[in-house]
């Protein structure tokens, strides 16, 4: 059946069209707002962003988080997908089990880990039961950074490993069986096949989920806001409470133009770090 | 495998399952347990107290019910919108070979790249204006910009999974291109098609941000849950927590063999 050359493109149209409306243009708007300075474009907006007593506590604590967090999410995900790789009962069931944490929402994660660390939580009733302290004890406020750092950790390690997890399972599926047989007649180690096989080959979808994960590691909110409230500053926390409360959406739009740019930078430098050769990815 | 490694493997598959399932368990202990429970001292692992009273009393809270109403508006719009106007492209993209496929390609690459529930900020100006602040259908254009990109994806990698073929045999035997499509296409990727729907629906129900930025009155259940977190005792947070949680878990089981399929193309 010959092809109508407009087809394809009526096809797409609605979409292009959506995106430009709700991507595009907001995207240039959120960078002209954050220029507005009332009378013209201005630097306003961004000198009262690094001005706010909050900024470097914010910049600090949203990279501190992304550091932290996202290795540790790529080794568990790496390990739980060799588990997986080698199960052969009762795969389903324990891959679903491992994946339900990425239908829960960000607050929901930060509710969960707050009835297990509040002061009368599950956690400290297990130290109580061991000696370790003697009663009630909080780690959630502001005097305890390091803790509430610890426990933001914990909370989006819980919630977000499953997406790694899910891309380098995918991943993993990809890599032809007889490659790890062809290095079992050769006498590989275990070790070795995992360094020279799996990992080279899960490149791709190393540099995606690595992308992804940091890209919303950056976006990083409402697991903070309901673990610590406002006791530990992040950027798009600062974002928030600028457009909400003080009404004032240009440095709102300066910390979002903010978090793009770091996004973007993330992006383009995972793709240059972790360069797939285009026969790889076929 | 050797005894003792097989041990340590079997030890360590049951310790992840713990490690996603023991918190679940714990914040339903605290949202059934109400209000004697949160501040009981030291606490019960087991559910001795546990009843639906808790809950129910959250749900009376005034607002709450109209928030989970806004949630699944909002939500089902969002999974709407992303299958009617992503599939087409999807199915675009698997099948013809057109110029601007590859920048279109880039476009919804693009939208990965960018915290796009950010973007919701200058939204709020706009939909002041033409009248859409302040409602779920405002809250779901947004979500839809988060999940399109998504469905499209998705359903192209479902689209290049059902051979070429069976279309050619449909065109050989008289339908037109519409009815091929609709007699034997839709049908088999039907299935993918709801999967990317629930997974659409899960990304619109759990947003935050946006939700929190585009609504005042009209709260969808994570902006109302956010908004009252700071003055809401232990409780009703972690009942609200809770409740998050129950959809979200039922949707996942129900999209579970879809998973990889969606996200092995996808991350390409």
């Amino acid at each position: 059946m010959p092809q109508p050359r407009w087809l394809p493109y009526l096809l797409i149209a609605p979409s292009v069209a959506f995106l430009a409306a709700f991507f595009l243009v907001p995207l240039g708007q959120t960078i002209l707002l954050s220029f507005d300075g009332g009378q013209g474009l201005s630097l306003a907006n961004y000198a009262r962003m690094v001005g706010d007593l909050n900024f470097p506590t914010a910049l600090r604590n949203t990279f501190a988080l992304v550091i932290v967090v996202i290795p540790l999410q790529v080794a568990l995900a790496l390990v739980m997908g060799l588990m997986l790789q080698k199960m052969t009962r009762g795969r389903e069931l324990v891959l679903w089990i491992w994946t339900i944490p990425l239908g829960v929402s960000d607050l929901a994660a930060g509710l969960v880990w707050l009835a297990i660390l509040q002061d009368s939580g599950y956690l400290n009733t297990l130290l109580f039961q061991f000696g370790l302290i003697s009663g009630p004890t909080a780690y959630l406020n502001s005097e305890t950074p390091i803790a509430l750092f610890f426990a933001v950790v914990l909370a989006e390690v819980w919630r977000a490993t499953a997406i790694v997890l899910i891309i380098l399972v995918a991943g993993i599926q990809l890599i032809p069986k007889e490659f790890g047989e062809a290095a079992d007649i050769f006498g590989a180690s275990p070790w070795t096949k995992f360094r020279k096989i799996t990992l080279p080959l899960l490149k791709p979808s190393l540099q995606s989920a690595l992308i992804l994960r940091t890209v919303l590691a950056f976006e990083v909110f409402a697991v903070v806001y309901a673990l610590g409230g406002r006791n530990f500053p992040i950027i798009v926390g600062e974002a928030y409470t600028w457009q909400n409360e003080n009404q004032n959406y240009g440095v709102a739009a300066a910390y979002a133009v903010l978090v793009m740019a770091i996004s973007l930078a993330a992006t383009v430098i995972y793709l240059k770090a972790l360069r797939v050769d285009p026969e790889a990815q076929a | 495998m050797s005894a003792p490694r097989k041990w340590l493997y079997v030890t360590g598959v049951l310790v992840l399952c713990a490690w996603v399932l023991v918190p679940i368990y714990l914040i339903g202990l605290g949202a059934m347990g109400g209000r004697m429970a949160v501040f009981k001292w030291p606490k019960s692992l087991a559910p001795t107290e546990a009843s639906f009273t808790a809950l129910a009393a959250f749900l009376k809270i005034e607002g709450v019910w109209n928030a989970a109403l806004n949630s699944l508006i909002a939500a089902s719009l969002t999974m709407l919108f992303s299958i009617l106007l992503g599939a087409p492209a999807g199915y675009a993209l698997a099948r013809f070979s057109f110029r601007g496929q590859s920048a279109f390609r880039l476009l919804v690459l693009l939208t990965r790249a960018f915290p796009l529930a950010i973007l919701a900020l200058p939204l709020t100006v706009i939909f002041i204006k033409v009248g859409l602040y302040d409602t779920p259908l405002g809250v779901s254009l947004i979500h839809t910009a988060l999940a399109l990109p998504f469905a499209a994806l998705v359903t192209s990698s479902l689209f290049m999974g059902i051979p070429r073929e069976y279309e050619e045999a449909a065109w050989v035997f008289g339908c037109t291109r519409w009815q091929a499509f609709r007699k034997v296409v839709l049908p088999l990727a039907l299935p993918g098609i709801a999967a990317a729907a629930i997974f659409a629906f899960v990304i619109s129900w759990n947003e935050v941000f946006a939700a929190s930025v585009l609504t005042v009155r009209e709260r969808t259940l994570t902006a109302y849950l956010l908004a009252v977190l700071s003055e809401s005792p232990l409780h009703y947070r972690f009942a609200g927590g809770f409740i998050l949680i129950v959809p979200s878990v039922l949707f996942i089981f129900a999209v579970r063999k879809y998973l990889f399929a969606m996200w092995g193309v996808s991350s390409k």
